[in-house]
This record gives C-alpha cells, sequence and structure tokens, in this order.
C-alpha cells in the first residue's frame, strides 16, 4: 500500500451523472526517468436516478470476478447493490490498468485500488451533502446509497447529490481510509452474481453468441503437425460449395502462438463452412516434428533416468551422501502426461478489419498481449486495434493464448469491411492446445529413526531445449520443500519437444504438487510416522522460511493443516477396510491450501472419492463466500479428472486425442458426493482463488488410495495402472 | 423443402439443407444461441434441448428428423427464469463460467417432467450426458432437490433453509 499512489479524477457527465476514475501507479520513479502517471479512468458512474453502473475490468470466464471486483467498489461507496449494474470493460489498459485474468491475481492486485476508488467517491458525496447542510463532513454517515445527517434527520440520495459532488476538488486518495473488515455490509455476502439470470434463461452473453449484421462465418484447419505448413489445397473446389465465401491458404507467422499455418473457409453460416471443410484436401509441409512420438519421450526418460542429470536447479548440502549411507530410504519414480485445457466454450473471436483499423470480439484472458500480438502479426499499430471484452465459457488458462484472436484478425483482414466470427470445433481446440507438459520425476529420499526428513533428491526429467524449460514445464528453485532441508537437490534433463505448451490451472503446481506431497507420504510411511504428523514435523515452527520470491509461511500451512485435520477426523475415525483417508497440502498463487480426501478402494481398483475436505488461507477477506466455495468445489472436481483418465499423446508430430470420449472428465456419479470447504482467515490482504486448490486434491487422493488399498500411485492418468471410477 | 416444427410453442419453418444439425439450426438460423455448441459428437450435452418432452442432443440431431415434433430450448423454458429449476439454480448460485448450465437445465427439466421426487442416483442418472468443465455437480444436484420441494410449495429461500 505504501508503495502505491492513486490517482483519481471526477468530471462531470451530461445528465448530471458522476464519474469517478481511478488507477494506481508504482510510485518508485519510473524507468529511464520518464514521469508517467497513467490516465484516470471510469469505474463508478451515479445517474441521477440512483441506478450505479460500475465497471468490470477483467475478464469474466466463470471465476466470479465480474462480481467480486464490483462488489468491493459497491462497500466503499455503501451503495444498494439493487441499484448497481456492471458493465464489462473494454480493453484500456491506460484506463484500468492490468485486465488480464490469470494466476489467481485478479483479487490481489485490485483490492486496494477498488478500495480507495470507492472510499474516495463516497467521501465527495459526503462532502456534497455536507456543504448543502453546512455540516460537518464527521457528523454524515452514508447507508443504502444515500449520504445522512442524523443529527438534523436530513438524507439525500447519491443520485441526486452525484452532480454536485463531481464538481469538488479530489481529495488525496492517499488520505482516505477505506472501511475495517467488522464494517463490511456487501464483502464477505453472496450477493446476486452478476449475468446469473441471463445464464439460465439461455440470453447470449457468450462471445460465441456475439453476431453482428452482415457476420460471415469462418473455420480454420491447421496442420495436424505442430508447426507444418499448408502448400495447396483444392480451394477452387471448395469455393463452390454451398454458401462458401471465401476459401485461402494462410501462409502463417511460424509461431503457432500466434498464427500456425492452415486453410481458412468462410461461409454465410458457421455449418456450411465446416460442412465444406469435409471435402478440403490439404497438402502439408509437415516439417521436422513429424518424427516426435509419446513413445519417443516415454523412452528417451527411461534413458535419461540412468545418466547423471544435466544441469542442477538447487543443491543444498549433500544429499547424495546421506542417501548412500542412509538406513531408510525411498527411491521412486513418477510420472505424468500432456493434458489439454478442455473448456466447454470453443477457441472462437469476432474480429472486423476496415479503413486500417481492426475492431475484435475476444474471449481473452489476456487481452492486453492479445491486441500487441495481432498488431505485430497483422502490421497494424496498436492504436489502430479496439478490443471488447466477451464472456467465455471457461478458461482454466487455455485463452491466455490468443492464437484464435491472431486467426480472426487475419481472416477479417483478408475480406475488409465484414464482420468475420471464427469458431473453432472441440477437435480443433483439442488438437492445437497450448497443453499442460508432461513430465518425468526419479525421487529418492532419506528419513532418520526420529521421522525427519535427512536428504532430498529430485531428478526432473521435463522438456526443453539445454537448460530451457518449455513453457510450464519448469520446476521452481524455492518449490517446498526447498529451503526446509538440509540436504536438498532438484536437478534436470531437458528433452527436446515441438508440442506447444502452457498454463493450466495452477500451472506446474498442478503436476509438481501430486509428485511433492506423494513422495512425501513415501517417506512418511517407510519412517512408520502418522502422515499428518510428520508433515507437521516437516514445517516445523510456525515461521517464514526462505526469503523474496522464495518466502513460504510455514504458520499459515501449519494452521490450514492442522484445520484440514480437524475437519476430517483425522486419526479419529475407524474406517471400513477398503476406505482410506489421505492428505496434501500446496502453496500457490498466494494461497495456502490443505485438503483431506476419504477414498474407497476395492478389489478391481474401482476408486470412490467418498469425500473431501478442504482448508485455505486466501488473507483476511472472502469477498463472495457462495463463488469461493464454488471455486473450491470445481478445483477439486478438476483434479480428479486430471487425475483418472486426462492424457495427451503423441504420434507422428500430432495430438492423438481429438475430443471428450478420449479426454475424459469426471461426470456428475464420479464426482464426490460431499466437499467440505473451510476458509482460515489470516491477517494478510485478500488473493484469488481460481488456482491454490486444486493441487493439493491429486496427492490427496492419491495417498488416500495408498492408505485404502496399499497401493501408491506414481502414473497418472491412474486409468493406465488399471484404476477406474467405481 | 422447408421443414416445420413446434420450437417453444410455435409453428417455425426453416428452408435448410436436411442433414444441417438442430444446434446450427437453432444457433444461426433462428438466431436462439441459448443452446450451446461444446463437442459436436453428443459427449457434452451442452446442446441439450426437448423433442417431444425428451432430452435429445441437437448437435446430433438432423433438423429433418423433427420435422413436425415439438420442440424445447432453454429460451422456451421460462424466458422469465419463472420455471422452479432455474430459480433453483440461481437461488444455489449454481454455474462458473454457465456455459453448460442450459443443457443442464434441459436434462434436469426433462427429469422432473417425469420423476417428480427423484433420488440422487436418478438425478445422475439423467445427468450423465452433461459435463460441467467447472465442476458444478454437488450445487447441480442440490438444486434439483431444492426445485422438487419449490414445485411442492416453498418458496425457494424457505426450500433452501428447510434442507
Amino acid at each position: 500500500m505504501n508503495s502505491r499512489r492513486f490517482f483519481l479524477r471526477v468530471s462531470l457527465l451530461s445528465g448530471g451523472a458522476m464519474l469517478i476514475g481511478g488507477h494506481e501507479a508504482l510510485a518508485q520513479p519510473p524507468q529511464r526517468g520518464q514521469a508517467k502517471p497513467l490516465d484516470p479512468n471510469a469505474f463508478v458512474k451515479i445517474a441521477p436516478d440512483g441506478v450505479v453502473t460500475l465497471t468490470g475490468k477483467n475478464p469474466e470466464m466463470g471465476q466470479g470476478i465480474k462480481t467480486a471486483l464490483p462488489m468491493i467498489l459497491a462497500e466503499e461507496l455503501d451503495l444498494d447493490w439493487k441499484m448497481v449494474r456492471v458493465v464489462q470493460g473494454d480493453l484500456d489498459e491506460v484506463k484500468f490498468g492490468s485486465q488480464s485474468a490469470g494466476g489467481s491475481r485478479s483479487t490481489p492486485n485490485n483490492w486496494d485500488l477498488l478500495r480507495r476508488v470507492g472510499a474516495t467517491a463516497r467521501l465527495m458525496l459526503v462532502q456534497a451533502a455536507a456543504n448543502e447542510w453546512n455540516v460537518p463532513v464527521a457528523e454524515c454517515s452514508t447507508e443504502l446509497g444515500k449520504v445522512y445527517h442524523k443529527a438534523s434527520g436530513k438524507s439525500v440520495a447519491y443520485g441526486e447529490i452525484a452532480a454536485k459532488a463531481s464538481a469538488l476538488p479530489m481529495p488525496n486518495p492517499d488520505q482516505v481510509k477505506p472501511k475495517e473488515s467488522k464494517d463490511y455490509k456487501i464483502i464477505g455476502k453472496s450477493m446476486p452474481t452478476i449475468d446469473l439470470p441471463a445464464m439460465v434463461t439461455g440470453k447470449p452473453i457468450y462471445s460465441i453468441d456475439f453476431k453482428l449484421p452482415g457476420m460471415l462465418f469462418a473455420v480454420y484447419e491447421k496442420c495436424p503437425v505442430f508447426g507444418g505448413k499448408a502448400v495447396s489445397a483444392n480451394l477452387d473446389e471448395i469455393r463452390k460449395m454451398p454458401r462458401v465465401t471465401h476459401a485461402f491458404i494462410v501462409e502463417g507467422n511460424g509461431d503457432v502462438s500466434s498464427l500456425a499455418s492452415g486453410v481458412a473457409i468462410v461461409a454465410e453460416k458457421w455449418w456450411y463452412a465446416n460442412e465444406a471443410r469435409k471435402k478440403l484436401r490439404v497438402v502439408w509441409e509437415e516439417g521436422p516434428t513429424v518424427t516426435h512420438t509419446s513413445v519417443g519421450y516415454n523412452a528417451k526418460a527411461a534413458e535419461l533416468f540412468n545418466a547423471k542429470p544435466a544441469f542442477a536447479i538447487r543443491k543444498d548440502g549433500d544429499p547424495e551422501a546421506v542417501i548412500a549411507s542412509a538406513a531408510k530410504k525411498v527411491d521412486v519414480k513418477y510420472t505424468f502426461p500432456f493434458i489439454s485445457h478442455a473448456q466447454l466454450e470453443p477457441g472462437n473471436c469476432a474480429a472486423r478489419y476496415v479503413d486500417g483499423k481492426l475492431e475484435v470480439w475476444a474471449p481473452s484472458q489476456t487481452p492486453g498481449r492479445g491486441l500487441q500480438m495481432a498488431a505485430l502479426a497483422l502490421s497494424l499499430k496498436p492504436a489502430d486495434i479496439t478490443i471488447h471484452q466477451l464472456r467465455t465459457g471457461g478458461g482454466f488458462g487455455r485463452r491466455l493464448a490468443n492464437d484464435y484472436l491472431v486467426e480472426a484478425s487475419w481472416i477479417a483482414k483478408q475480406i475488409p469491411n465484414t464482420p468475420i466470427k471464427l469458431l473453432w470445433t472441440r477437435e480443433d481446440d483439442m488438437r492445437h492446445d497450448f497443453y499442460r507438459p508432461g513430465g518425468y520425476q526419479h525421487m529418492r529420499g532419506a528419513v532418520d529413526d526420529k521421522g525427519n526428513i535427512t536428504a532430498w533428491h529430485d531428478h526432473f526429467v521435463s522438456f526443453g531445449e539445454g537448460e530451457k524449460f518449455v513453457p510450464s514445464s519448469n520446476i521452481s528453485p524455492g518449490e517446498f520443500p526447498a529451503n526446509f532441508l538440509q540436504n536438498f537437490a532438484v536437478e534436470a534433463t531437458l528433452i527436446p519437444t515441438a508440442v506447444p505448451t502452457g498454463p493450466l490451472r495452477a500451472p506446474r503446481s498442478n503436476s509438481l504438487a501430486w509428485v511433492i506431497h506423494s513422495f512425501i507420504d513415501e517417506l512418511a510411511y517407510a519412517a512408520g510416522k502418522d502422515p499428518v504428523q510428520f508433515r507437521l514435523n516437516l514445517l516445523g515452527e510456525p515461521r517464514m522460511v526462505g526469503k523474496g520470491m522464495e518466502s513460504y509461511d510455514a504458520a499459515r500451512m501449519r494452521a490450514v493443516l492442522e484445520k484440514a485435520a480437524e475437519v476430517s477426523g483425522w486419526g479419529k475415525r475407524k474406517l471400513p477396510k477398503g476406505t482410506g483417508l489421505g492428505v496434501g497440502f500446496h502453496y500457490s498463487h498466494s494461497g495456502y491450501f490443505a485438503e483431506v480426501a476419504e477414498v474407497s478402494v476395492d478389489a478391481q481398483k474401482r476408486v470412490k472419492v467418498n469425500k473431501v475436505w478442504a482448508v485455505g488461507d486466501v488473507g483476511s477477506e472472502i469477498i463472495h463466500p457462495s463463488s469461493a466455495k464454488n471455486q473450491v468445489e470445481g478445483a477439486i472436481i478438476d483434479g480428479l479428472s486430471e487425475m483418472m483418465n486426462q492424457e495427451i499423446t503423441i504420434d507422428k508430430g500430432h495430438t492423438v486425442q481429438s475430443n471428450y470420449h478420449q479426454h475424459q472428465m469426471v461426470r456428475m456419479k464420479q464426482a464426490p458426493p460431499e466437499i467440505e470447504v473451510h476458509f482460515v482467515k489470516s491477517k494478510n490482504s485478500p488473493t484469488g482463488l481460481g488456482e491454490p486448490p486444486l493441487p493439493p486434491l491429486l496427492p490427496a487422493v492419491a495417498n488416500a488410495i495408498f492408505a485404502a488399498s496399499g497401493i501408491r500411485v506414481r502414473t497418472l492418468p491412474m486409468a493406465k495402472e488399471g484404476f477406474k471410477w467405481a | 423443402m422447408a421443414i416445420t416444427m413446434t420450437l417453444n410453442g410455435k409453428a417455425v419453418s426453416v428452408d435448410v439443407p436436411q442433414n444441417m444439425p438442430l444446434l446450427w439450426v437453432l444457433r444461426d438460423e433462428l438466431e436462439m444461441c441459448g443452446t450451446k455448441f461444446g463437442c459436436g459428437i453428443g459427449q457434452c450435452g451442452a446442446c441439450t434441448v426437448h423433442q417431444d418432452g425428451q432430452p435429445i442432443r441437437s448437435c446430433l440431431t438432423p433438423v429433418a428428423s423433427v420435422a413436425g415434433k415439438k420442440i424445447t430450448t432453454i429460451e422456451g423454458l421460462s424466458p422469465e427464469g419463472a420455471h422452479a429449476l432455474q430459480k433453483a439454480w440461481m437461488e444455489l448460485d449454481v454455474p462458473q463460467c454457465g456455459y453448460c448450465q442450459a443443457g443442464q437445465l434441459m436434462s434436469a427439466a426433462a427429469l422432473l417432467a417425469k420423476n417428480s421426487n427423484p433420488t440422487d442416483a436418478d438425478i445422475e442418472n439423467a445427468m450423465d450426458g452433461n459435463l460441467c468443465r467447472c465442476g458444478t455437480y454437488i450445487r447441480i444436484k442440490k438444486a434439483v432437490h431444492l426445485a422438487v420441494r419449490m414445485l411442492n410449495g416453498s418458496s425457494p429461500s424457505e426450500a433452501n433453509n428447510n434442507e
């Protein structure tokens, strides 16, 4: 807070509405000495009739941010939520600051900013009323969109005073004090979710639903082999297909995250374009990637495990020597696969190119990056591109990439003055994803008689060139239990791959937590210790461990772990044969989560997750409790999908799986009948919830399977080891 | 040749190829976009509509096969959100991204039309064809039970509190 200053501006809108804007900028002098205060922006509009329009600035993909961020404004403004309308802001990062949705950052990045904007606006409304009544500001209060002077019994609605308020000088935002938590009336209450009535009545609110008059619809066939190029195609034949208006080859720019080469078919309606595509025959130049296979990657990993690691990521003490002389040690290998995002709304985007200017309607998690990529790919000035944000049917990290946006923009530029809608099929979406990368970990460790981990060695075989990991495949040198052990090493060897990779919900953590906490469980059993006690012993005293980017609050993790053990009845319940409890915890994206799973496994390896207890610490406030619980439940079910059946395999340089039947997610009858969610509120600023509940689920379930059956899950997806849902 | 059906209670005629799936007739010919495209192969259920009261996957249903049939879509369930299931969905704040929920609601509505007091197992079986990528299954199941209580006379909040 102290490192930031806030700039606000008030302006009078026609009709006497009050417009309040703000943004935050780092107080540190900008690089190269240039003073660069950003322009203020508009978050709040108070109309004379009392309707308050708040801007949802960040992309909404189901994480609830279109409701949560306006709630922060409404709280500080003391608004009547019934009078609040929320509109989705267009992309304008000068006006609004960062507008991305990823890394569970939307809440922490906006918490201070929006409280200041709201509190400043409220103070100006109070000042205006106090001036009218000729009373001190300190004697006035606000409630449900009105200013009150209780002593005289006077009151005035915000809408009536907004015009006067907007003419006042701006208070110094640094001196405006946001509310204290005990006074909250909106934060911490589950206000009606924005767009909920539209969702249950089928209103066209999603990106895929967006249409303009005269719009044409496009499909885009890319080379099945990653990085391959379209050489020629039977375009004349395709152009003669019913309702087809255009068909052309796109050379691409050599970057599959921007514009992969392919063939565009455009028609009056999407189905006609897709029908024509069935007749499309393309000659591809497949390139060198055609030799890549998952079988080849697996064989290479097995070979590399027999050699010394290529490079060290971290080395503390001498784990090799300790392991060599240890009495109790564990030496095991874990494997996890590439997986797809599989968000339900397939990739799509609308674009229109007129007179050198591009207008885009996009379902992007990073519209700002999308704009830059489109500018580069189409040789346009960023100032000539406008991006409107549309609600999306799930993100999970897939829409951090902007390939659909660049493709739609490129196609639109070829057909100027005509709005174009690109829509991928599910097969396009699954076969041209930026996959969660697979990986292989050879884990070795030792424990002493007291139940301490005396050594930890991880040889991580992952993907990349030399020492450069492909996106989202790396392990941080500070990853737990780094800094908790004296003899600790993580070393790596990378396998080159041409498979596009990228962040999937809780990137890196979604696979690493499973390995780390399964292995800790193996060490606990080797030491003959209770898995929860063993972990508490590992966490040690409540304290901060590590520095800077590696800092890890052992107190917060202990608190959620102890609470998870308590609420799950850990060690206190008699479970039937074939049923077991497992535990896992993980710190990611600023959130601390511990989870316990109760799982039954029968002789045919049929698995039933009876219940999951999740305990999280994401700071001092849970802004929207219903949405927060929904995110945790969803993350847990998502984790189960990742464990059992999901795997992307590569053959001849392309993705084998094409649709949900080959990359299955959990269905209702496989989901746990109950998920119990608790939040431990700490004195930390609130942080995000989209990601941190997911990672601990996988080890909790894997460890419960071991407790229930004696079988250790060291390969994902578990179906490869003969497991299936009961 | 034009194909005629009864769509949400009204006679509708479309002149499109016989094999155009009902999903694309709804979305692009009739501009009713509540029914969603998810997989195109009947795996996800996002495109679920009713044909003579039965839930069908409109992505796999050639429009010619619904000639003369009664089709109900999410837009016809209740445009104002007055159906007990829609009210229950809102009361329990079921959706996250919401993309699958039209299909979920249509499957649930077909279930309640023939089974006025479904068990958990009945609901799980009826909803087995509907994926929710966000994982809102626990709430969907609760909301179906809540809708049943509302149909039996409770207000949404009463029925929820009485749970």
